[in-house]
C-alpha cells in the first residue's frame, strides 16, 4: 500500500522536518516541570510531558517516537495555560501525534487507524457517520476480537437509539474537493521546503 | 436573542438528550435557534494531528455557512470539542490575513469564503453571561431545592480561550444553579479532564481520569455536563470505572439545559431525560412534576 494520509497526500518527508517545527515550539522550555505537574495523564505516560520536550529539544527523533506519551494527551489544555514561558504544548503533542502517523510508526497503528477511518467517514459523508466509522475501524484494525471492547458501550448506547450518526439533512455532503484542495495546498508549501533541506 | 446553531455530530447520536434540552431551553426563554443549513463535522480532535490546515477549514467551511445567513451572527455551540475547533478558525480568519487567505484557497474548492465576522460562543457563554440567572431565577417554576449538584465544566470551554470564565477555577455555573433553588456542591474537580476519548480508546490510561471525577462527586446529587464527550465518560463508563475503584460510584448525572429545563417546569420528555444513561431513581422521584 502507497503511505499516504488521510488527506491523501504524499508523504516525502522522515519526520525531522515535522520534527524541527515542534522544536522551535518549544524551544525556550526552561524545564521547570509544570507542564508535568498540572497534566492529568502524566502518571500514565512513560515520559512525563518535561522530560519529552527536553528529547525533542535535542532532536532525538527516534526516542520521542518510541513514546506513547503524546498519543495520551487528552487536549485539556492545562500545560499550555500554565507554562511559564506560555508554550503551546497542546499543539506540540497534536504535533508529534501527527509526525507518528505520516511515519507510520507500527507502535501507534491502532490510534492512526482510529484517525484516519474517522477522517475518511467525514470525507465521505460531510458528518460522522458511527457505523460507517466503527465498521472502517474494526476492518482496518484486522482484529475480530477489538469490538468487544467497545461492545459494551455500543450496547447501551444501541438500547437508547444511539448508535447511527449523522442523519439529517447534509447527511450526503461529501468533502472530497475540501480534502483535496487542502491536500494540493500543503504539496506546494512542502514543496520549496524539501528542495531546501536536501540542498 | 438570535444565534445561529451548530449542534455537531454528537448531537445528532449519542448526545441527542443535549440538542433536544438546548433547544427547548432557548425557547422557554425566547432565544432564537436558527439550525446552519448544510452544516459538516468540524473534524473533532482527529483533524489536527493529520492536517492543521485541514482542521481550520472544515470549521471554516460551517462559519462561511453561518456567514452567509447573517454576517454579524453569532454561532451557538453547545459541544465543547466543536466550540474549540469553530473558535480557533475564527481566530485564525480574523488575527492572520495569511492564513485567512490560506484558509479561503481551500474553501474556494466549495465555492465558500469565510471573513471570520461571526462570533463563536459556547452554549455555557451564552446561559451565564446572556441570559444570566437573573432573568432565569424567575422563569423558576419547581425548585430544585434540597438538590446539591457539583457542575463540571470540563476543558476546552475553559481552555486555552478564557472567554467567560476563569480557566483554573471556573464558577460560571454556580449562579445559574443556584437559581434553580438547587445547591452547589464544593469540589475541585470542575475544569479537571475527564480523559476525553482515552476513555474509550485507552481504557486503562482513560477510565483513571474518570474515577477520580466521580469520587470527588460523592456528596453531591448529581453532577452537571456542558460537553458531550464529558457527559458520555462521566454516564456511559460509570460501572467500569466503579469497578476499577472497587466501590460504588452510580451518581445521576445531566447536561445543565436539562437541569435548567427541568427547574423552569419543562417536560422531561421535551428534555431528552429518557436518553440519559444515569439518573438514579431519587433524582427522578425528586423531579416528578
Ligand atoms: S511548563 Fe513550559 S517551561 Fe516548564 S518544563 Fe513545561 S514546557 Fe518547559
Ligand atoms: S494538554 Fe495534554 S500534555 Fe498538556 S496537560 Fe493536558 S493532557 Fe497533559
Amino acid at each position: 500500500m502507497q503511505p499516504h494520509s488521510a488527506t491523501g497526500s504524499p508523504t516525502p518527508d522522515d519526520g525531522s522536518t515535522a520534527l524541527d517545527h515542534v522544536r522551535n515550539m518549544v524551544s525556550a522550555c526552561i524545564q521547570c516541570g509544570t507542564c508535568t505537574g498540572s497534566c492529568p495523564n502524566a502518571l500514565e505516560m512513560d515520559l512525563t510531558p518535561r522530560k519529552m520536550w527536553r528529547l525533542v529539544i535535542l532532536e532525538r527523533l527516534a526516542d520521542v517516537m518510541a513514546s506513547r506519551t503524546f498519543i495520551l494527551c487528552s487536549a485539556c489544555y492545562t500545560c499550555t495555560l500554565r507554562c511559564p514561558r506560555g508554550l503551546p504544548l497542546t499543539t506540540a503533542m497534536e504535533t508529534l501525534k501527527g509526525i507518528a502517523f505520516t511515519r507510520r510508526e507500527a507502535r501507534h497503528r491502532n490510534s492512526r487507524l482510529f484517525y484516519e477511518k474517522f477522517m475518511q467517514t467525514v470525507r465521505h459523508h460531510g458528518r460522522l457517520h458511527e457505523m460507517a466509522f466503527m465498521t472502517g475501524y474494526f476492518t482496518a484494525m484486522k482484529n475480530p476480537l477489538t469490538p468487544l471492547r467497545f461492545a459494551p458501550l455500543g450496547m447501551k448506547l444501541m438500547g437508547k437509539g444511539k448508535v447511527e450518526m449523522g442523519f439529517g439533512k447534509s447527511a450526503a455532503t461529501h468533502l472530497d474537493a475540501l480534502f483535496d484542495k487542502v491536500a494540493e495546498i500543503e504539496r506546494a508549501a512542502a514543496a520549496p521546503l524539501e528542495k531546501e533541506s536536501h540542498a | 436573542m438570535n444565534y445561529l446553531y451548530y449542534p455537531g455530530c454528537s448531537l445528532t447520536a449519542s448526545a441527542r438528550e443535549y440538542d433536544l434540552a438546548t433547544r427547548a431551553l432557548m425557547t422557554a426563554v425566547g432565544a432564537n435557534l436558527t439550525e446552519i443549513d448544510d452544516w459538516t463535522c468540524c473534524g473533532a480532535s482527529a483533524a489536527a494531528p493529520i492536517s492543521q490546515l485541514l482542521s481550520l477549514s472544515l470549521s471554516a467551511r460551517n462559519l462561511a455557512l453561518a456567514e452567509q445567513t447573517a454576517p454579524d451572527g453569532q454561532v451557538l455551540v453547545p459541544c465543547s470539542a466543536c466550540y474549540l475547533n469553530l473558535k480557533k478558525a475564527h481566530e485564525a480568519l480574523r488575527s492572520d490575513a495569511e492564513r485567512r487567505a490560506t484558509i479561503n484557497e481551500a474553501l474556494a474548492a466549495v465555492n465558500l469564503t469565510a471573513t471570520g465576522s461571526i462570533r463563536v460562543r459556547h452554549l455555557l457563554d451564552v446561559l451565564a453571561v446572556d441570559i444570566g440567572a437573573a432573568r432565569l431565577a424567575p422563569l423558576v417554576t419547581r425548585s430544585l431545592s434540597g438538590l446539591t449538584v457539583a457542575p463540571y465544566y470540563g476543558c476546552q470551554c475553559l481552555r486555552p480561550y478564557p472567554e467567560f470564565d476563569d480557566p483554573e477555577r471556573p464558577v460560571s455555573m454556580e449562579p445559574l444553579i443556584e437559581a434553580t433553588g438547587a445547591l452547589v456542591h464544593v469540589w475541585e474537580m470542575g475544569g479537571r479532564c475527564c480523559g476525553a476519548s482515552l476513555v474509550s480508546t485507552q481504557p486503562d490510561a482513560g477510565l483513571g481520569r474518570v474515577c477520580t471525577i466521580l469520587k470527588a462527586a460523592k456528596g453531591a446529587d448529581l453532577i452537571a455536563t456542558v460537553c458531550p464527550m464529558c457527559q458520555m465518560n462521566l454516564d456511559a463508563w460509570q460501572a467500569s470505572a466503579s469497578r476499577m475503584a472497587g466501590e460504588n460510584l452510580a451518581i445521576t448525572v445531566v447536561y445543565l439545559p436539562q437541569l435548567l429545563g427541568l427547574a423552569m417546569g419543562l417536560d422531561s420528555d421535551e428534555l431528552g431525560l429518557d436518553l440519559n444513561l444515569a439518573i438514579l431513581d431519587g433524582f427522578r422521584e425528586k423531579i416528578k412534576p
